[in-house]
């Protein structure tokens, strides 16, 4: 059993957990996943880790709460214990030799991108981060962001902190005033990759998507985690999950994300009928 | 008095109308009477070569003899000197091109049902059996097996019965591999599996689930931690595509995941958290065992067409022939001398049908088989909205990557000796798929015994 020494409600629906996971905190790096289940009879999800702890021997998950098992994960409370929880899967972030770098994160996206920046400043690479969210009740890390950036852009969809836009339209304007990076890397919704990538395409910048499809072992032996990239099918747990954003066919990926929508709603309501019922 | 009769004694079997429907087990197993009698074909023979044809080499005589003797125990006691897992192997093995293969009994008639008689003594000591198997005496020596499959299984339990302080790695988070995540409960009732791995368990084998070896924990650091040798049995890998258009749809899905889905997280059952697209017609592309299991799997999860698409003949379908003949019975539909081109989908992303090409056969092939050729301007549409391929897997990179100097073939498959499993690397020692590519559980049981063997001589 693995047991969640922190709990933390970073908005609405993001919640930290920091996770007891020693083995797992010995090898983690950015960029790379956990798969757990909450309980005895739950689905594999996978998680990017948000960031780790050697010491302490933990691992901290940012999640939002979006589907059935997502839900069910946020009724376990500090001090219990979730069932199973595997990792580091995934290959780690290349950032070594990286000099100059723009980090964009979208909504829960940024829990992913801020261990990259993290690391990156810690490398001594100079770091600008761009984070956008809905709205000022969205934010998240902002903290953390400013303290490893070396400029950081926050942006809300509907001006209610920062700048008003995308991540893409404070992208563009930096990348229009002829500054130039090393690498763009992009973590968010995988739309908001994909107009990430096609912005710095016409710039020609290198890009570094990190892709979250669905899985279910997280070790190859499935394949559904299959992403075409430049025409070949790569696996995200093996390959993956940091593609070239430049390679990536984003439309497949966005189709197959939404497989089981439908199962999913029923699931959602479902566990929100059951939780009702325990309230009750 | 031998019993004579030239055909073997037939299994109860599942009506095929009801068992299409549902994921009991197929086969219902020998009665006391049948297995007496069955037992009463075998003729002893004193050089017996059935044994030869078993990888792990079982008395099969003497264990057959003891059910004539009604010292059912007995049996089992002689079986499990050999296989830890013989439960698992009276239902999956091959026997018919192993020990039953070499039954003189099969040179007219049928060959004695040793795998139905096998399942019996296994069943029979499930049922039955109150003692408890004993722990040997620890000899000091720790070794580390990677993966819980049927070839990590029988390694352990074979260095486990001579006092070797055996912990297994398993990614997954229940042990067993491929018996608990790809064959299908309907074949392989997943209790069976978690009782011969208690078993193993009563030995003194401790089971670490969600470690993977090269990520978690990689092999430099097992004999840091003081393990002595390592086996690697990590399996088959990674699942293979046909490369064709269409391959990334929704709805299409390799037999690995389609199995995962349906026997390790329980999709079949209503309450499963785990999704699975059930279609009303499905496809599986492949003809070996691996398809007729995902195709029995899609029929029972309720599709009302499920066809098996296989660019050869009959002749040529690798899956056992008792596998072929429980799914034609269940009303598989073989699509044979048929070769997918394309896979067609709707406006949101979803199968809606494949396209095949007709094929037909010509000269022997590397493999000895006759190779496929297409028929030109033969294109045809088969509706679809689940595609299951089923052709076979690649190595994992995994452990390769992470450990240095591991030698591995032009496939990726990592490089052991046939009879000791020795790698290039000094104490760390592979079997089964991971080295033999998609074979059978049996072979890689083979393999872990003989690794166990040539790992108690390098140690002891």
């Amino acid at each position: 059993m693995y047991k969640i020494v922190r709990k933390e409600q970073l908005n609405e629906n993001i919640i930290l957990m920091e996770i007891d996971a020693p083995l797992v905190a010995k090898k983690a790096e950015p960029g790379q996943f956990i798969i757990l289940r909450v309980n005895q009879e739950g689905e594999r999800i996978p998680l990017t880790i948000a960031d780790y702890d050697r010491e302490k021997g933990t691992i901290t998950i940012i999640f939002q709460i979006v589907g059935a098992t997502t839900q069910l994960l946020n009724t376990k409370k500090q001090g219990e214990s979730l069932a199973d929880f595997v990792g580091p899967l995934g290959r780690a972030s290349e950032l070594d030799g990286l000099k100059k770098v723009c980090v964009v994160g979208g909504g829960v996206g940024c829990a992913i991108a801020y261990p990259i920046a993290k690391k990156l400043h810690k490398l001594g690479a100079n770091v600008t981060s761009i984070i956008g969210f809905k709205d000022r009740e969205h934010l998240i890390l902002e903290k953390e962001f400013d303290a490893c950036s070396d400029r950081l852009i926050a942006v809300t969809d509907d001006g209610s902190y920062g700048e008003k836009g995308f991540v893409t339209d404070a992208l563009r304007e930096i990348l229009e005033s002829k500054e130039e990076f090393d690498q763009v890397i992009t973590i968010g919704p995988i739309v908001m990759m994909k107009f990430v990538s096609q912005v710095t395409k016409e710039f020609n910048i290198k890009t570094i998507v990190s892709m979250s499809p669905i899985m279910v072992d997280g070790t190859g032996m499935c394949g559904a985690c299959r992403i075409s990239v430049g025409g070949e099918t790569k696996f995200a747990c093996v390959d993956g999950p940091d593609f070239d954003g430049h390679l990536v066919d984003f439309d497949t990926a966005i189709a197959r994300s939404a497989m089981y929508c439908e199962q999913e709603r029923a699931a959602h309501t479902h566990v929100c009928n059951l939780l009702k019922q325990e309230v009750q | 008095m031998a019993n004579m009769s030239l055909t073997k004694n037939e299994m109860i079997l599942q009506d095929p109308k009801e068992r299409g429907k549902n994921f009991n087990e197929v086969a219902l197993g020998y009665s006391l009477e049948q297995a007496l009698d069955e037992a009463e074909r075998c003729l002893s023979c004193q050089n017996s070569p059935c044994r030869e044809g078993c990888p792990v080499g079982i008395k099969i005589p003497e264990f057959i003899k003891k059910i004539k003797e009604k010292d059912f125990e007995a049996a089992y006691q002689i079986i499990y000197e050999d296989s830890s897992l013989p439960a698992v192997c009276g239902r999956v093995c091959p026997q018919e091109s192993q020990c039953e293969k070499f039954c003189v009994r099969g040179n007219k008639g049928e060959s004695v049902g040793i795998g139905r008689l096998e399942r019996f003594v296994a069943d029979w000591h499930s049922a039955n059996a109150k003692t408890k198997v004993a722990a040997a005496p620890k000899n000091g020596h720790k070794v580390a097996v990677v993966g819980s499959g049927p070839s990590g299984l029988t390694c352990a339990g074979d260095l486990a019965r001579k006092g070797y302080e055996v912990s297994i790695f398993e990614a997954l988070h229940v042990a067993g591999g491929v018996l608990v995540y790809g064959i299908p409960e309907f074949r392989l009732p997943k209790e069976i599996v978690r009782k011969e791995i208690e078993t193993l368990k009563e030995l003194g084998v401790k089971i670490e689930t969600n470690v993977v070896i090269g990520r978690t924990i990689s092999i430099d650091d097992l004999f840091e931690d003081g393990f002595e040798a390592v086996y690697v049995a990590s399996g088959a890998g990674l699942p293979n595509f046909m490369k064709i258009p269409g391959e990334n749809l929704c709805g299409v899905y390799s037999a690995n995941e389609f199995l995962t889905r349906t026997n390790l997280m329980k999709a079949y059952k209503e309450d499963s958290a785990t999704p699975i697209k059930k279609g009303n017609n499905v496809i599986v592309v492949g003809g070996g065992n691996v398809a007729m299991d995902a195709a029995r799997s899609a029929l029972r999860l309720g599709a009302e067409n499920v066809y098996i698409v296989y660019r050869r003949s009959e002749e040529e379908l690798p899956a056992r022939k008792e596998e072929i003949e429980h799914a034609k019975e269940e009303g598989i539909i073989f699509k044979l001398l048929n070769n997918p081109v394309k896979i067609n989908g709707d406006e949101k992303g979803f199968v809606k049908s494949v396209t095949c090409l007709k094929q037909e056969l010509g000269e022997p092939d590397a493999s000895g088989r006759r190779s496929p050729h297409p028929v030109e301007g033969s294109e045809f549409d088969i509706q679809a909205d689940v595609v299951i391929i089923a052709i076979g897997t690649s190595p994992n990179p995994l452990i390769k990557d992470t450990t240095k100097g591991l030698e591995t073939d032009r496939h990726g498959c990592i490089v052991a000796d046939e009879a000791t499993g020795k790698t290039s690397l000094n104490r760390i020692y592979a079997g089964g798929d991971a080295v033999t590519g998609s074979a059978t559980v049996i072979l890689a049981m083979g393999a872990g015994k003989a690794a166990a063997k040539a790992i108690d001589e390098e140690l002891k």
